[in-house]
């Protein structure tokens, strides 16, 4: 068996990412669809900290990992609060039924 | 095959075994679990890449955040006593057999592309370096996205606390 190197990394970054989109979708709820997302976020962050080790580019792929964790937060806080008012506008948060943004 | 391998394979597992249970189990309180050890699973490859900085603060932000406030989520917006914590799928057949394209393409570009990669330094640390890229190289990302969070948290607290006129 070969030793472990980047492409290691990008095959299951890639798995990663595959799943995520799986579950954008296929879920109807929309907090699971988040999860989807936390799960692409996560995928292109290996890939940012691997290219950074593997590559010759320093440690800007670090950063750059940094500053998509930090989006992540900001984006779950965002999307949380616009599903909670979904479901107390709607009663339920199922994607594929909400066709209007109001009432 | 020695010990990094082994460490490799045993986080990759974990992280796509967990990863798979979290979009096809039906109850969404275990797929926030699931969704727990997939987290801890990509701060291991953090880890294992040399990345110590960034598997702290994915630990730290993931799993002490985002994945509290998933759980807020689902805790939130289910009836829990009276329904369960069921989660309708749809298109399951046409979304497998177009992730599978979309895998099967990722991995043969992958091995297709011949990448420049050179052999790994050590292990060094990474915190004072990453440091310094974010005061000097990066300070204008930096700056802006502190107040990306800030306008982000003001905003949702105020669309999460909105009453209906």
């Amino acid at each position: 068996m070969i030793e472990v190197g980047l492409t290691h990394f990008l095959i299951v970054s890639s798995a990663l990412f595959s799943f995520g989109i799986y579950g954008i979708i296929t879920r109807k709820n929309a907090v699971m669809v988040l999860m989807g997302i936390e799960l692409i976020l996560n995928a292109a962050n290996i890939n940012f900290v691997a290219f950074s080790r593997y590559l010759n580019l320093g440690l800007s792929g670090q950063v750059a990992a940094l500053f998509v964790i930090i989006l992540a937060a900001a984006e779950a806080a965002i999307a949380l609060a616009i599903v909670l008012n979904i479901y107390k506008t709607f009663d339920h948060v199922n994607v594929d039924e909400i066709e209007k943004l109001k009432e | 095959m020695n010990i990094y391998d082994i460490i490799f394979y045993l986080f990759a597992a974990i992280t796509l075994v967990s990863g798979f249970f979290v979009v096809s189990t039906k109850n969404i309180v275990h797929a926030g679990f699931y969704l727990l050890f997939t987290l801890f699973g990509v701060a291991g490859l953090y880890v294992l890449l040399g990345a110590d900085f960034i598997a702290i603060v994915q630990l730290l932000v993931y799993v002490g955040g985002i994945l509290i406030l998933l759980l807020f989520g689902v805790m939130l917006t289910n009836k829990i006593t009276s329904v369960d914590l069921r989660s309708g799928t749809s298109y399951i057949i046409p979304a497998v057999i177009g992730v599978g394209i979309l895998w099967g393409a990722l991995t043969a570009v992958l091995f297709k592309t011949s990448w420049r990669s050179k052999a790994p330094s050590g292990m060094d640390p990474t915190t004072s370096e990453i440091g310094r890229l974010l005061i000097t190289d990066y300070v204008l990302v930096f700056e802006l996205l502190g107040i990306l969070l800030l306008v982000a948290l003001i905003g949702a607290a105020s669309i999460a606390r909105r009453d209906k006129e």
